[in-house]
């Protein structure tokens, strides 16, 4: 589904935010992104929506090469990837019901249609009391809420939410996480970068932890270190096995070769 | 739909801008609908006076009827001439009668044998009234010859600088319209960077972000058509009465509705060009 392949991007600046990251990721996982600010975690959604172009490497998203995309087909990507951006990115002059119908706007979706998906998205994240108000009237939650539902809106495949627990309290924290979980439920492929601890430490889901723009560890990687190592033990031990039954018949059959040459002599 | 919803949004956001871009807008067309009045209503005027007996010769009263009739073929043939009209003693006395009907005294005074007979003569250029003048001057039968000459060629000479004059002002105002709605698109479009970068990033295409912008030039030249347009007819309409006197027994007012709406037309035509040129500009410079 997502796919890096030794991405490395350099700043004009001549700092490194990426370098030489592999990342893969699977249909339908959740995936936590930490680090420390500058570790590279923005970088990593804003190569991946093609806001820039790595310095090396390939890019994959959804089976397309987000490096050699030409121009005219980077909407139809970012069609493809909700993103609850950082700093929300809603347009203060517009509801939040409009900003919700922001996407399906551009995207082309009939009026009436795109209609019934903001109530259903709505509905969903819990904001339908709050449609008709401004960005201005809502608390640091609700509107995190309205991101989530922006990003939601278009069903993507994919959904990259940068810290959306940033500046929320831990009960909103947590509430925001759920909700996340719930579509990471339905299908969709999370990634959220985060700096809080306690929610990664309490889901046990995969965690890249990513430092100085090099991926530090990676508990995917981790696991399927420890499955191999299980299944190389596990062969080892039935390697044993068959080493130790080996020898046993041997012996049993040598010594039947050795009863039968004793007889045959005493015969003659 | 959307992107007049979102024209309307941006106009309504920021009316000062707005007000700038229509008035300058409506200076123009004001501008081209007066001059339009004026060189089309001047060279009425001209054509007017041009199909209007431009020599008028005068007979001797010992004028015979046959030397009249050869000095008429003579012109004739020279080709010049679009027409010939010979006006009797009789006919002249009847003109002075109708022009000064209100003075009794004057009427009194006049008989057919006073007034001298005449050609009224038109020529199919104007250049030709020279030479016809010329021949005309040279008949012994003919006492004096009047010709408008100079009333049509002063006329001529002032529509032409009023043309030249018109056209430069018309191309001036234009310039000064499109770079001014080139500025006031681009500070919109700047304005507005931060909610395009939004639209961008959530996958909005080039043409979604740019349509609204390009509406809202057409909005304004539009607009601005319309009132100066209507500014300019209303004062012509106004002033018709004046003009009608002024112009006495030129028939070009009242302008015909039809030649008001035919204007409108192609203000609003150009309007939509200039605005959408002018938003297009703004566009290629600011959203790259």
């Amino acid at each position: 589904m997502i796919k890096l392949d030794n991405v490395s991007k350099k700043f004009a600046t001549g700092v490194y935010g990426l370098s030489s990251v592999n990342l893969d990721i699977d249909k339908g996982e959740f995936v936590f992104l930490i680090g420390p600010t500058g570790s590279g975690k923005t970088t990593i959604f804003r190569l991946l929506t093609r806001e820039m172009l790595p310095t090396e490497g390939n890019i994959m998203v959804n089976e397309m090469d987000v490096v050699n995309l030409p121009n005219s087909k980077i909407p139809h990507l970012r069609k493809n990837i909700g993103v609850i951006f950082q700093d929300l990115k809603l347009l203060f002059d517009r509801t939040i019901s409009e900003n919700i119908m922001l996407p399906l706007e551009v995207a082309g979706v009939k009026t009436e249609e795109a209609k019934n998906k903001v109530q259903e998205v709505l509905e969903q994240v819990g904001l339908k009391d709050h449609q008709d108000k401004f960005p201005i009237q809502l608390s640091g939650g609700e509107l995190q809420r309205a991101a989530i539902a922006r990003a939601l809106v278009l069903s993507p495949d994919i959904l990259l939410a940068d810290e959306p627990t940033g500046n929320l309290d831990p009960a909103t924290s947590w509430e925001i996480v759920n909700l996340l979980m719930e579509i990471n439920k339905k299908g969709t492929t999370i990634v959220m970068a985060t700096h809080n601890a306690d929610i990664v430490k309490s889901l046990s889901r995969r965690v890249v932890e990513l430092e100085k723009g090099k991926v530090a560890k990676d508990t995917k990687r981790k696991d399927k270190k420890e499955k191999e190592e299980v299944k190389e033990k596990e062969e080892v031990k039935e390697k044993d096995l068959k080493e130790e039954k080996e020898p046993k018949e041997e012996k049993e059959h040598k010594e039947e070769k050795k009863d039968k040459d004793e007889k045959g002599e005493e015969k003659e | 739909m959307n992107f007049f919803k979102q024209a309307g949004r941006n106009i309504r956001r920021s009316p000062y801008q707005a007000i700038a871009a229509v008035l300058i807008m409506m200076l123009t067309f004001l501008v081209v609908s007066f001059f339009t009045f004026i060189l089309v209503g001047s060279s009425k005027i001209i054509s007017y006076f041009e199909s209007k007996p431009q020599v008028t010769a005068f007979f001797k009263n010992e004028a015979k009827q046959s030397d009249i009739d050869s000095l008429k073929e003579k012109l004739q043939a020279t080709g010049e001439i679009s027409s010939i009209k010979f006006v009797s003693k009789e006919e002249a006395l009847k003109i002075y009668k109708e022009q000064n009907k209100d003075d009794p005294l004057l009427l009194d005074l006049v008989t057919a044998d006073v007034l001298p007979s005449s050609f009224e003569i038109s020529t199919n250029k104007i250049e030709d009234l020279s030479p016809v003048s010329d021949t005309l001057k040279k008949s012994s039968i003919v006492s004096d010859v009047v010709f408008q000459k100079d009333v049509v060629s002063t006329l001529a000479s002032w529509t032409n600088a009023i043309r030249k004059i018109g056209v430069v002002l018309i191309v001036l105002l234009s310039l000064v319209s499109i770079f001014i709605m080139v500025t006031i698109i681009g500070i919109k479009i700047s304005q507005r960077r931060e909610d395009i970068e939004i639209m961008r990033l959530i996958g909005a295409g080039g043409w979604y972000i740019r349509w609204p912008f390009i509406f809202e030039g057409i909005f304004y030249g539009v607009v601005g058509a319309l009132l100066g347009w209507a500014i300019a007819s209303g004062v012509l309409v106004w002033a018709t009465p004046f003009l009608e006197s002024f112009l006495k027994g030129i028939p070009i007012l009242p302008v015909p509705i039809v030649f008001y709406l035919a204007l409108l037309g192609i203000e609003l035509l150009l309007a939509v060009l200039l605005g959408a040129f002018s938003s297009f500009l703004a566009v290629l410079r600011y959203l790259k």
